[in-house]
């Protein structure tokens, strides 16, 4: 439901790291336990950029999945549920290493402004 | 990596370094501007969030200033975020100066609710811009309200978030500490259903126990599921409707706040 809200801040984050240079693609990270539906954050991307600077640009969403490792037997699990329970020893002391990921990753330029290369020193 | 660039004849793609099967060679298509360190990528590892969380981080910063205990209460629509509150209000107000932003979507009907009981200040943030409006509040709503609220004239500031077990888990205001109201009328299985709201919160108010005995619902199975996802959970038992555990609620409120006598101090914390 707040996906057009991080539509509108990875919009933000990308023109402020374009610097005014046309934008191909933004890719953004975000763990399994992060709340963002890919098609409605597709959907508010594609909504929020058509007639804008970022007109076209692609928005590429990279999962990760949630992973915890357990702080008794050290195994590591993948969770298909958000159960945090180590499958091997079934201890629930355990930290979650990955899935809370919220990243803009990079933004791909389609043109490098090219100014005056500055002279050999 | 892929590189985005754009070819004479004005397609855009992008690709490593010899796709083209010319050895990499930056004179076939439109490189200008490519320097051979990849400079079209920007890297950026920035959170999503991050503007939100640098506004929250200044919110957060104005509480401590004032010295305000600043909480961010979340639920479902109708768990009983604003009896719970008004609770809270009569039973604190006389030891504690509390003020209350109350996030909703339109209408002031939980601030009417709220007013009269005793809160040193009320402040009515409303997120709906027309028809529809924001399912949560965010950092910056919180600070568009900071200055309708007297905060050096406050102990205890209770933000009632938009009723929603899923976006607020998401938005940092500037809280010190995140606690959620689930009423058994709810059902056992939400925790799995909202694992990120009740993750974020550090106590859960299990409200209305007083229809337990009316109802089918498995207390014991709602707190197993609750302690799946977040074992660190303190549970609180209550009925707003009754005033059962009002008072273990009103002790966590208060936090470092905790030298409050509650009920002419024959209660005061251990």
């Amino acid at each position: 439901m707040h996906e057009l809200a991080l539509a509108q801040a990875i919009a933000d984050t990308a023109r402020k790291h374009a610097a005014g240079a046309p934008v191909g693609r933004v890719a953004v990270r975000i763990g399994r336990f992060r709340q963002a539906a890919p098609d409605s954050l597709s959907f508010s991307w594609q909504l929020l950029t058509e007639g804008s600077e970022l007109d076209g640009c692609e928005l590429s969403i990279e999962h990760v999945p949630a992973v915890i490792t357990c702080k008794r037997c050290g195994a590591g699990t993948k969770l298909d549920w958000p159960i945090l329970q180590c499958r091997t020893c079934e201890s629930t002391d355990v930290a979650l290493v990955s899935g809370e990921e919220f990243l803009v990753v990079a933004i791909d330029l389609l043109e490098v402004p090219h100014g005056p290369v500055p002279p050999p020193r | 990596m892929g590189r985005f660039h754009r070819h004479a004849d004005g397609t855009a793609h992008e690709h490593g370094d010899d796709q083209h099967g010319d050895g990499g060679r930056h004179d076939v298509g439109d490189h200008r501007g490519y320097r051979e360190t990849g400079a079209a990528r920007v890297d950026v590892l920035q959170n999503i969030l991050a503007e939100n969380d640098r506004i929250a981080a200044a919110n957060r910063s104005a509480f401590a200033a004032a010295g305000v205990r600043t909480v961010n209460l979340m639920s479902s629509p109708g768990a009983g975020k604003t009896t719970l509150l008004q609770r809270t209000i009569s039973a604190l107000s006389a030891q504690l100066r509390i003020g209350v932003l109350e996030g909703d979507i339109a209408t002031s009907i939980d601030a009417d609710a709220l007013a009269g009981l005793g809160a040193a200040a009320v402040s009515l943030v409303n997120t709906s811009q027309g028809f529809g409006g924001e399912c949560h509040l965010d950092a910056v709503m919180v600070r568009s309200a900071l200055g309708r609220l007297p905060l050096d004239d406050l102990d205890l500031l209770v933000i009632e978030n938009v009723g929603n077990l899923v976006c607020p888990a998401e938005f940092d205001v500037g809280e010190h500490a995140r606690a959620m109201v689930y009423a058994v009328t709810e059902g056992e299985e939400k925790p799995l259903k909202y694992p990120v709201m009740f993750r974020a919160a550090e106590a859960v108010v299990v409200n209305k126990v007083d229809l337990l005995p009316h109802l089918d619902f498995d207390l014991g199975l709602f707190l197993a599921n609750l302690k799946a996802v977040n074992p660190q959970a303190v549970v609180i038992r209550a009925s707003a409707r009754t005033g059962e555990g009002v008072e273990e609620w009103c002790r966590w409120l208060a936090g470092d706040r905790g030298s409050v006598k509650l009920d002419g101090g024959n209660r005061a914390r251990p």
